[in-house]
């Protein structure tokens, strides 16, 4: 193979995921962004300008020059926005800790299992997405609600008097945030601490580390890219989340994804949620890339 | 008694009967489930001491070494260093450290960092630390890398590390599990020759876990043997050599022929063996088998001579055979010789000089024939 052939090919394997990201990524964020910019109409669809090609370049210059940045201004003058974005972020750190929490003795535990049953964990751990995760959902109301099977449970072990009140709390949604993105933080925290060479914490207790102090100084500084691929794995799906306080939260839990979700369904205001859903893309994608800098930065530097 | 070849130093607290052991293994077993890892092993290492524990995978050396460590416990027997017993002591509180075959260094920290470890552990004050490492990284020649982490090093600056980070809380022991396997040929030569100066310097007890015989004679004072969960001998490295106490250790350590035969004749000091390849061996021997007791003669392929001419005296210690192999390694050249019985003899012999007159060729009648003090008899 000729080296320009060969440029060829490895170009083509870059340009691959590339084009993917352009066509369902990309392209899409664009259309939501045309949208965020329009405004609403009774019509179908339900927003306007709606560009035609009957209108030739000039036609598309004067609809074009409707487009504003209104939508946003609103978002910024209803406090239930900000609320909802605020609300959001705070539900899903607090349960992306409860999970890093939950899932690192699993992993660990997993990790230390010896290696004939480890295949058996890891099918246990994937196992619950064999069943729909809105069933599982829905499965909660049924083990959360007043006269649920936890309360029937903690009544008749006269652990309490009178039943709980879980279903449409904000502890449900936690609770079902938690269920159910649980394996997306064992997972690649497992696969961090699977590969982690055991003699490195013979070497920490050979140098004097209590198994405690060898935990916090050699196994957990080395399972942190795990961690933050678990955090984030977790953490960007659940600030989005939809079905989970709708189903278990009620009322009472604001969520962006939910306000979302009445924005374009109920109110049938396509260009505010199409502001929401960008802002909400914004507020995800910023922190990742300034992260990601950094951590190629301090890549560059141990170099 | 003669001296069995070049003592190495003036050093043999062994030979000392009051000298009191440093390391003392006693009656030490280990055991997982069904399978015996050490068999009732007990063993003297003394202050000072360069120790080697030489055996083939599986003998039971490294998990001697993990016990030393505290990384595991003997199911039964007890383990002294310098007069404490160690048992329940954790691997963390034993002064003693160990040097990794894998290295296992922190791959998240610098070589700084890697050395200061244990130093930090101890709640050294930070200029104390800062001297004791920039002491350590000079003493391994790392001083511009102190920065650098372990994945930015080459194999043999790992190493170096890793000598540094075991050494730099100065423990009782030093403990080195297959230090130098990872390296090349070269580097692992010069690195032998480093430890040796590094632990005559600081004069430190040293125990090395070795499956290569002639880093464990290079290096070590004394050399224990292992097979099977026991330690089969344990000498200086001239001793194993030259007089190796059985068949294993004979045929362990460097080349040997090894033939079997009947005694006829025991008196004053020598024996006489009919060898199954048909000749009489006469060697010198302190106690004296009765007559026709099986015993083997071991000889080293150095201590073998092939001439053309039969020797002076052809009746004893002699054979003749074919040349079968010739192989020039530069320094030596190898012969082996077919007996008529059909057995082998490796017979080696210096090349010094450059040129020889009228060289051997293949397919030669010659004589192989050796001192009586060429070689041993062995009991098994």
């Amino acid at each position: 193979m000729g080296i320009f052939a060969s440029r060829f090919y490895s170009r083509l394997v870059i340009i691959i995921p590339y084009a993917w990201l352009l066509l369902f990524f990309l392209a899409p964020f664009f259309i939501v962004f045309r949208i965020s910019l329009s405004t609403t109409a009774i019509a179908i669809p339900p927003y306007e300008p709606v560009f035609s090609l009957a209108d030739g370049w000039s036609g598309f210059w004067e609809k074009a020059s409707t487009f504003s940045f209104d939508n946003y201004g609103y978002l910024t003058d209803d406090p239930l926005y900000f609320n909802a974005y605020l609300s959001s972020v705070v539900i899903a750190g607090i349960s992306t800790f409860l999970m890093l929490l939950i899932a690192y003795p699993i992993a660990y535990g997993m990790a230390q299992a010896p290696r004939t049953i480890r295949p058996t964990l890891l099918m246990l751990v994937i196992l619950p997405f064999w069943t729909s995760f809105l069933i599982r959902v829905y499965s909660w109301i049924a083990i959360l609600k007043p006269e649920g099977l936890l309360n029937q449970l903690l009544l008749s072990l006269r652990i309490i008097d009178s039943p709980l009140i879980i279903l449409n709390t904000s502890t449900a949604v936690y609770i079902g945030i938690v269920y159910s993105y649980l394996p997306f933080m064992v997972l690649p925290l497992y696969s961090s601490l699977e590969k982690m060479d055991g003699t490195l914490i013979e070497a920490a207790q050979d140098l004097g580390c209590t198994p405690i102090r060898a935990f916090w100084r050699v196994t957990f500084p080395l399972s942190l890219p795990g961690v933050i691929a678990g955090c984030m794995l977790v953490f960007i799906p659940a600030v989005g989340e939809f079905v989970i306080p709708d189903l278990l939260g009620g009322s009472q839990t604001l969520m962006i994804g939910k306000t979302l979700w009445n924005e374009f369904n109920a109110n049938r205001d396509w260009p505010v949620s199409s502001a929401v859903a960008t802002i909400l893309l914004l507020i995800l994608v910023i922190p990742i890339v300034f992260f990601q800098n950094a951590q190629a930065k301090a890549e560059e530097r141990g170099r | 008694m003669k001296s069995l070849g070049n003592i190495r130093r003036a050093f043999a607290p062994w030979t000392d009967p009051s000298a009191k052991p440093f390391i003392a293994f006693k009656n030490v077993t280990k055991r997982f489930g069904d399978f015996t890892a050490v068999n009732d092993l007990s063993l003297n290492i003394y202050h000072r001491e360069f120790f080697a524990l030489l055996g083939a995978s599986g003998c039971g050396k490294s998990t001697l070494l993990r016990m030393l460590a505290g990384f595991e416990q003997p199911s039964s027997g007890e383990i002294v260093l310098d007069g404490t017993d160690l048992s329940g002591t954790p691997p963390y509180k034993r002064p003693v450290n160990m040097m990794f075959q894998s290295y296992a260094l922190f791959p998240h920290m610098t070589v700084e960092k890697n050395i200061a470890f244990g130093l930090k552990q101890d709640g050294m004050s930070k200029d104390e630390m800062a001297e004791r490492v920039s002491q350590m990284l000079k003493m391994v020649k790392l001083e511009q890398f102190a920065s650098r982490k372990p994945n930015q090093l080459s194999g043999g600056q790992r190493q170096r590390v890793a000598l540094a980070r075991s050494l730099a809380k100065r423990p009782k022991v030093l403990l080195l599990d297959e230090p130098l396997g990872a390296l090349d040929k070269k580097l692992r030569e010069e690195t032998q020759f480093e430890l040796m100066d590094l632990q005559q310097s600081l004069g430190l007890t040293f125990v090395v876990v070795t499956h290569d015989q002639e880093e464990a004679m290079t290096m070590a004072d004394r050399i224990a043997v292992m097979s099977h969960g026991k330690v089969v001998q344990v000498a200086t490295p001239a001793e194993i050599y030259e007089a190796p106490n059985s068949r294993f250790v004979a045929d362990f350590i460097g080349d040997v022929n090894i033939f079997d035969g009947k005694v006829t004749a025991a008196s004053n000091g020598a024996v006489e063996i009919s060898v199954e390849s048909g000749f009489t061996v006469r060697t010198a021997s302190a106690e004296t088998p009765a007559a026709g007791a099986a015993l083997g003669f071991a000889i080293r392929p150095e201590k073998i001579r092939v001439t053309r001419a039969a020797p002076a005296n052809a009746a004893v210690n002699a054979a003749r055979g074919e040349l079968w192999d010739i192989a020039y390694l530069g320094d030596m050249t190898v012969f082996h010789v077919r007996l008529p019985s059909g057995k082998t003899v490796k017979a080696s012999s210096l090349n010094a000089q450059r040129s020889v007159e009228d060289p051997f060729t293949y397919d030669q009648e010659v004589w192989v024939s050796f001192a009586e003090d060429g070689g041993v008899l062995l009991k098994d």
